[in-house]
């Protein structure tokens, strides 16, 4: 008994409990390092609930799975894999308190997560001053490459240029709606886009670009304007950067206005399979999508692939989409590094991760580059009435990514080199590390 | 006398066709098929154009076919089938049953955009003379867009044939746009053309004379200009009704979102956060009545929105009625914590729903009935947006018959003007704060069903209205139904009015500080509440 003369009230439960709570941290703070040498801590920092736990739910089962396979291989290092979730709650502050947490409490090895780029902005700082490493797996506007990242997913010139091309040969698109939710992603993006398009001579009035909030959900008149503005007797197409749950909203108006593929393409960055999976596909045929990896290529790989979702989530309807695919590559080039780096230190694997090489679940091997991002097939794919998507056209071979798009002002001059030059944004002209 | 020399030439040309056809069929239907064989765009194309030309009467069957993805190939035995609706295999060449078993490595015929608008054209030519006289419509605008010179021959003859006025002068303009594109019609032709085109006065129409090529002779250029400065003066009245229609369809989801939080806010002044969940479980609710139908019965599709209606009213209800017994009736009088505990709810509510469902969005299909939209002058109408808006003011009606006519209206209003007197004439109070508070969520949990056609089932789609909703019910007068109507149709039009010139951004903030001011102004918003029921 620690308090035999408490009177019956509030304060002495309080302090049981409190002295409970901390003799079990103290408990558990014991068992830690324990266990830590026999496994190997990797840290999953997605979202499960709040805005983006639509999409980033997802990537946190295909990790769990990643890690389960790896451990039913033997592990790695001869020691077992073990994955420390946390829900950052689609919170951007929270996303930099959860990784402080993962890497110095939980002292994970490696961490894969983010999905938009403020939460990957906000978690930036915390990597670079705990030295640890990051997997970023989701396509982003590019203008950025750090020691402690590594950018799985598709750089501007990986995705957004293939795109645009080719609606320009293929479609003989003359005239250019970019459209997107207002936010860092698709700002950069339709800078670059916009300096792109007026690089092959496109002029200003056959360029509109419209932003909306974030979740609109009433496109009636920019889905009117977007009809207006497409028939001034060039071939118009739309280029979507409109990101999350505004997409539902906005292909149902696009349907329920009659506008159909053939006639004012639109080609979306932000909508892949799952994205799909909420809607009627029917009034979409044909609407196009860009990205480096679909369900339904088909290739062993892939089908593995899909065959092991299945089977892990327990859903055959469960689709599997690029970012996943991004953290598949991710992970097998971790581990590559760190079976070459002999340790899971991140100095070490840092060092050891540029030309490691991967098979992509599509065509040929990725490799991790020296600025940090990896090589990718693109492909364009073309809504089907199943809500997947068939590919009408893909580059040739695989395109490594750029960090800093050679169409901007203020980056056309930088490199990234994390290899020979030790920088993330080295000025070719002045010969100096630090952009300008 | 071009023209008479045109139509002799279109007349041999087709006699020609229909004399060759017989000779040449089989082979020409059974090359063009083998181009489907390669799994190459560029190929099929061909083949579509081929089997078009061909004039065997399967023609039509097959690119139909090809349209909706049930031509199949198999790049070994070189053959192409067509899947008839009984998912029977036939053989595209002849028409009748493929022999047994199908070659193993049948596929589907990929198609593109490019391809589509070829299958269009295609069609367009080949059901010119349909007895169908929607599809005949439906041919000519092929025809219109795709400008096929091919389609010449078949053209000219359903025009001849043709009895109905407006087929006929979508044919005329379509003959027009032919013109319009050919390298050899006379210059008088062309402007004749030009003003066969201006007279359809639409979208397309525009999008047609403003793309004409810049070597056309300049009488035709200086015709197309004139045609369109005034087909974009004609299109300019039509956009303010247009603008003016949007304002309402949005204004009628806004009142639906508010209506529910009119009466638990607005009446019973209840700072209910958890609002929005109501409507997302309406929503889900359609979801579930929906997979149950596909599951037992899809021919009741149709119908699902009408079954999920009481249903969504009745489990929304009930939700609320519990949220009120268990919680809300401990907070009356204590706007905070009221505040604080919904808001708690509302998380908890969208976790249960994220763990029951996922988190993904969830597919709730449109009846036919909803879905597609009409003409009316140049602008387009879209029937879900029309039936919401009907919805959304039947409710309104019936709620305030509900709150004048009937008994428990009376004890409603009753209690939540005066809660003493109420219970000292013999009204159960907490009764009826508990139904009152039903029927809000009931409500909101309707407008669930009808959100449902145009936004995202996913645990967050109410948050998106939960603003929306308080700042109607601020805005119109808190406590006041019609202040509700008015405020949500007004806000709903002074967006769409704005949104043109100042984008979905800068409109949507502009609307904010507007209401501001205006509350600095009125601060018990457009009608405001009086008598005692009003506290100083």
């Amino acid at each position: 008994m620690l308090h035999p003369n408490s009177t019956v009230g509030r304060r002495p439960f309080l302090r049981h409990a409190l002295a409970a709570t901390a003799g079990l941290a103290l408990g558990l703070a014991a068992t830690l390092p324990a266990r830590a040498q026999d496994t190997i801590k990797i840290g999953i920092l997605h979202s499960l609930s709040g805005t983006m736990a639509i999409s980033e739910t997802t990537l946190k089962d295909v990790m769990l799975m990643l890690i389960d396979e790896q451990n039913k291989k033997g592990g790695l290092l001869g020691k077992k894999l073990e994955a420390v979730v946390v829900d950052p709650a689609s919170n951007w502050p929270l996303f930099a308190e959860k990784a402080r947490e993962l890497i110095s409490k939980d002292k994970v090895a490696v961490v894969f997560g983010c999905w938009t780029s403020v939460s990957r902005k906000s978690v930036l700082p915390v990597f670079k001053e705990l030295n640890s490493i990051l997997f970023y797996p989701v396509q982003y506007e590019g203008e950025e490459s750090e020691r402690n990242v590594f950018y799985t997913g598709a750089a501007p010139n990986q995705q957004a240029i293939p795109a645009v091309d080719y609606l320009m040969k293929d479609e003989k698109v003359k005239r250019w709606v970019l459209a997107g939710t207002d936010y860092v992603y698709p700002r950069t993006t339709n800078k670059i886009l916009e300096a792109y398009l007026k690089s092959k001579g496109v002029a200003q009035e056959d360029i509109m670009i419209n932003y909306t909030p974030f979740g609109h959900s009433d496109w009636q008149t920019i889905v009117a304007d977007i009809k207006k503005f497409g028939s001034a007797g060039k071939k118009t197409a739309v280029v979507s950067t409109i990101n999350g749950d505004a997409n539902v909203p906005f292909y149902k108006e696009l349907g329920n206005q009659g506008i159909k593929a053939k006639d004012i393409p639109v080609v979306a960055f932000s909508v892949g399979e799952e994205e799909l999976a909420g809607l009627d596909t029917k009034p979409l045929l044909g609407h196009l999508a860009a990205w480096n990896y679909f369900e339904s290529i088909k290739s062993p790989l892939n089908a593995q692939f899909i065959k092991d979702w299945h089977a892990f989530i327990k859903n055959d309807k469960r689709t599997t989409n690029d970012p996943m695919e991004a953290h598949f590559i991710g992970f097998n080039m971790w581990v590559k590094a760190v079976e070459k780096a002999k340790s899971t230190d991140a100095d070490k694997v840092i060092e050891a991760l540029p030309g490691i090489k991967v098979p992509n679940l599509t065509v040929g091997t990725s490799e991790m580059l020296a600025n940090h991002h990896i090589t990718k097939p693109v492909f364009i794919g073309e809504v089907r009435a199943d809500g997947q998507f068939d590919v009408v056209s893909k580059t040739p071979g695989l395109v490594p990514g750029a960090a800093w798009s050679p169409y901007l002002e203020g980056s056309k001059d930088l490199i990234a080199d994390w290899v020979k030059l030790k920088c993330g944004n080295y000025n070719k002209v002045t010969n100096k590390c630090g952009g300008a | 006398m071009r023209l008479l020399q045109d139509r002799i030439f279109a007349l041999m040309v087709a006699l020609a066709l229909l004399l060759a056809g017989p000779v040449c069929r089989a082979a020409t239907l059974e090359e063009a098929l083998q181009h489907f064989t390669a799994d190459d765009f560029d190929e099929t194309e061909v083949g579509i154009s081929d089997v078009a030309v061909s004039g065997n009467p399967l023609a039509q069957a097959i690119i139909e076919a090809l349209q909706d993805g049930r031509l199949l190939y198999s790049a070994e035995k070189k053959q192409v089938f067509v899947k008839d609706k009984s998912d029977r295999l036939l053989d595209a060449a002849t028409g009748n049953p493929a022999a047994e078993p199908a070659p193993a490595d049948v596929d589907t015929v990929r198609i593109n955009n490019r391809l589509r608008r070829g299958i269009d054209a295609a069609l367009g030519a080949l059901t010119l003379r349909d007895p169908d006289a929607g599809r005949r419509l439906d041919a000519a605008q092929a025809v219109f867009k795709s400008q096929d010179e091919n389609a010449l021959p078949s053209l000219q003859k359903a025009i001849d044939q043709e009895t109905n006025s407006r087929v006929k002068a979508a044919m005329l303009a379509a003959r027009a746009a032919i013109t319009l594109a050919s390298n050899d019609a006379s210059e008088a032709d062309k402007v004749a053309a030009v003003a066969l085109v201006r007279a359809r006065g639409d979208q397309d129409a525009l999008n047609l004379l403003a793309g004409l090529p810049t070597d056309s002779p300049p009488a035709v250029l200086r015709a197309a200009h004139d045609a369109v400065a005034s087909i974009q003066r004609g299109l300019a009245l039509w956009s303010g009704v247009q603008n003016a229609w949007y304002g309402l369809s949005l204004g009628s989801v806004l009142l639906l979102a508010a209506i529910g939080l009119a009466i638990t806010f607005g009446v019973m002044g209840v700072i209910n956060m958890a609002h929005g969940e109501m409507v997302m479980i309406g929503a889900y609710v359609t979801f579930v009545v929906q997979e149950i139908i596909r599951a037992r019965n899809p021919a009741l599709f149709d119908y699902s929105l009408l079954i999920a209606v009481p249903l969504a009213f009745l489990v929304a209800g009930g939700v609320g009625v519990l949220i009120e017994r268990s919680i809300i009736r401990f907070l009356y009088g204590r706007p905070l914590e009221t505040l604080l505990a919904t808001w708690g709810l509302s998380l908890i509510l969208q976790q249960a729903v994220r763990t029951t469902f996922g988190p993904n969005n969830r597919e709730v299909g449109a009846p036919s009935w909803m879905s597609g939209a009409f003409e009316v002058g140049q602008i387009t109408i879209t029937y879900n947006r029309l039936w919401i808006i009907c919805f959304a003011l039947a409710i309104f009606v019936a709620l305030i018959g509900l709150l004048r006519l009937t008994r428990l209206g009376l004890e409603m209003r009753a209690v939540t003007q005066n809660r003493a007197m109420a219970a000292a004439m013999g009204i159960a109070t907490s009764r009826i704060d508990a139904l009152t508070f039903g029927l809000g969520s009931g409500i909101a949990g309707l407008a669930g069903v009808a959100l449902s056609q145009i936004d995202n089932v996913s645990p967050n789609l109410g948050q998106g209205y939960i603003i929306d909703s308080f700042m109607v019910v601020v805005f119109g007068g808190v406590g006041n139904l019609w202040g509700t109507l008015v405020g949500a149709l007004s806000l709903g039009i002074a967006n769409k009015f704005l949104e043109p010139f100042a984008g979905a951004v800068l409109g949507k903030i502009a609307i904010l500080v507007l209401i501001i001011l205006f509350i600095q102004k009125r601060p018990r918003g457009l009608f405001a509440l009086k008598g005692r029921a009003v506290e100083a």
